[in-house]
């Protein structure tokens, strides 16, 4: 008599392609998997509790490290918040400087992805070709911030730094100039394959219902046929004056997420090239406050619109240096809950690509 | 004593062959990526694959706990011993071929089979659930694939009338190069060939994001050594034997380039066909496993039987 039984299999946290140090427990039958039981926590370090003892400047480079792939983004979504709080005017130039770093960062960040997401796949080259390009960005940052990752570039009331010199913009409109052809070769190279798209049609599909029971949000939600997207649905910064336009796609498969995200990076693109020409020549890049930054009592809560999604940002204040209550509302780890129930019944290598699909960062992930 | 010469002089020559293939190899890579490839051990990194085998040389050995130590110890040699063997039946020039089998076609696929033995006991006996899948996933594939493989060589067995490979060559210089008539053949061969050597898009067996490193997850050292040069001398072998099968062995692209001898034009069909999965390799994301199999008996098989009957029947008519 043939017995079979399940195979107990620990994915992680020291895997390749669970980008970074996520550890999923799954049972398989032969190489269909029964159950998957995600398992987080691997990095956290309790940045919510941290920042309740730090004044509200301090706590920017916490942002840095929780979606370290869009560390402009995060930066951005807390002095957002306690700007709100405060009622602040931020000049006219550290606004478009915010949009250049922020939609840039969207872009470096969506490579990322690509590059990992079609290793993930297994394909080697497409990840050198996306990382040459964010190193591009990489660069421009480092000249604008003096750090490739961590930026903390955003402060309250403003920006840390100004252009480093007068032909900064000029890169950066050759660059959003240049990335179009990068584009369109990953879609000659990647988009168009055969292999690619077997891979990607039809798996890891949910509904509209289910995307929006599950709070997801970000491109995991836009592949449902959800056009929420925070920069257009509650617009912040100075996206109103920007036309550009929400992807969304209804088939709410791995290959609907793979097209919205080549097509946000496009979008990002006309967003930086509008903003490079509408740049003001001169003006301030810090609004004027006091050395330390006390909001009014209250409490505030303002979302942004990350790589991964919603990044909402909760703010009580009791009119002191230090937040009495900070919490992220991250995408990621929100994202990462409908994992368990698209894994059953699929196999090994498409975990691999649903996992991709829905694009965590662990730090943001663990906070 | 003259046959315990050729054959430590061919192993030699095969074994330097190897450190070359894997230069060519991360070079070619290396470019086709925007990379540099390697580039410091001596000059333009030619040394590079010397210094990464001493490396290999001094590691230790590990064994997993509850291996099954002895089959774990063997199982890279039987992965890579017939890999060595199999090049006694390819003809390198007219004269040169080590066993002149009357079935050396049949003796290559024979052999080359038992290499997915050592692959599946490597992995079964590692103690690792990687290594495991990994084994199913060779075994799997490779048994699937030598179908469509000896399918659509048997077009041209069929033309040129005789399994010995040396016959094949010469049936070549009477007609045509057999990748004319056998196009179709061919395509199937090449690509159930790329699937037996467990490269992009069908590397399922070793699948990095997916099974860490498949079969070979649990073995450092000499032993991963082995396996890694079973690989890289497969595919050299099944390039000589792809080229000797379609492109007329050492029979030059045409009787005025006859001055240049015979080993010349077989190891450069041989080498660009040994080197081809590099390119693919850049190019292409890897397959599902259920494609893979899908692929395998639903399209390649009968395509391949097809190829049979058409080259049956053209053979019989004309």
């Amino acid at each position: 008599m043939i017995r079979t039984e399940e195979l107990v299999l620990n994915v992680g946290p020291q895997h390749p392609s669970t980008h970074g140090v996520f550890r999923l427990l799954v049972k398989i039958d032969g190489e269909t998997i029964v159950e998957a039981t995600p398992i987080i926590g691997y990095l956290h370090r309790g940045t919510e509790k941290l920042a309740e003892d730090l004044t509200y400047t301090q706590i920017i480079p916490y942002t840095d490290r929780m979606d370290y792939l869009s560390a402009m983004i995060g930066n951005y979504s807390l002095v957002h918040a306690v700007e709100t709080l405060m009622g602040l005017e931020i000049p006219e130039r550290a606004e478009y400087l915010r949009v250049i770093v922020m939609e840039l960062n969207r872009i470096a960040s969506h490579l990322v992805w690509f590059g990992t997401y079609l290793l993930d796949l297994g394909a080697l080259t497409p990840f050198l070709y996306a990382f040459r390009e964010r190193e591009k960005i990489l660069q421009l940052f480092a000249e604008i911030s003096g750090a490739r990752l961590t930026y903390s570039y955003m402060r309250v009331g403003g920006v840390k730094w100004d252009v480093p010199d007068d032909g900064w913009i000029g890169r950066v409109e050759r660059f959003v100039d240049e990335f179009q052809r990068a584009l369109e070769e990953f879609h000659t190279f990647v988009t168009g394959n055969e292999i690619v798209q077997a891979r990607l049609k039809g798996v890891g599909r949910y509904d509209r219902e289910t995307a929006v029971a599950y709070g997801l949000t970000g491109v995991n939600l836009r592949s449902t046929g959800v056009p929420y997207d925070v920069r257009k649905a509650k617009p912040y910064s100075i996206y109103d004056r920007f036309d550009f336009e929400v992807p969304v796609r209804t088939e709410g498969d791995l290959w609907a997420r793979y097209l919205l995200r080549m097509e946000e990076m496009e979008q990002s693109r006309r967003i930086v090239k509008q903003a490079v020409k509408q740049f003001p020549s001169g003006g301030e890049i810090m609004a004027r406050l006091p050395k330390l930054i006390r909001p009014p009592a209250g409490e505030v809560y303002v979302s942004v619109e990350m790589p991964r999604g919603e990044q909402g940002v909760y703010v009580y204040s009791e009119g002191k240096p230090h937040p009495y209550r900070l919490h992220f509302r991250r995408a990621s780890f929100i994202n990462l809950q409908i994992l368990p129930k698209l894994l059953v019944g699929e196999n090994i290598a498409n975990m691999v690509a649903i996992l991709g699909s829905i694009d965590i960062v662990l730090g943001e992930v663990d906070a | 004593m003259k046959v315990i010469l050729e054959v430590i002089i061919f192993t030699i020559l095969v074994l330097g062959y190897a450190p070359f293939a894997i230069y060519v190899h991360r070079k070619l890579l290396g470019w086709m990526q925007g990379r540099v490839g390697p580039n410091r051990a001596g000059p333009y990194g030619l040394l590079q694959t010397i210094a990464d085998t001493l490396k290999v040389l001094q590691k230790e050995e590990i064994i997993p706990a509850n291996a099954d130590t002895a089959l774990f110890r063997i199982a890279p040699i039987i992965a890579f011993a017939p890999a060595f063997i199999v090049f006694a039946v390819i003809p390198f020039a007219p004269s040169l071929t080590f066993a002149d089998l009357g079935v050396g076609l049949l003796f290559y696929v024979a052999v080359a089979s038992i290499s997915t033995i050592g692959v599946i006991a490597g992995g079964y006996a590692s103690n690792n659930k990687w290594s495991l899948i990994g084994a199913m996933r060779a075994a799997a594939q490779m048994i699937s694939y030598e179908i469509p493989l000896v399918l659509a060589a048997l077009g041209v067995v069929l033309l040129a009338g005789s399994l010995n490979l040396n016959t094949i060559v010469e049936a070549q210089s009477r007609s045509v190069w057999f990748v004319i008539p056998q196009i179709l053949g061919f395509v199937i061969f090449l690509i159930a060939a790329i699937a037996e050597l467990n490269r992009t898009p069908f590397d399922l067996t070793e699948a990095e994001s997916e099974l860490v490193a498949g079969y070979q997850t649990e073995y450092s050292g000499v032993r991963f050594a082995f396996f890694m040069l079973a690989e890289y001398v497969y595919l050299l072998a099944m390039g000589g034997l792809i080229a000797t099968l379609y492109f007329g062995g050492w029979l030059p692209p045409h009787p005025a380039l006859a001055f240049i001898p015979g080993i010349v034009w077989f190891l450069l069909k041989a080498l660009i066909f040994a080197f081809l999965p590099f390119w693919l390799q850049a190019t292409f994301p890897r397959a599902r496993v259920d494609q893979l199999m899908t692929f395998a008996w639903k399209w390649l098989i009968p395509l391949a039987m097809v190829n049979l009957v058409l080259t049956a029947m053209a053979k019989a008519w004309i």
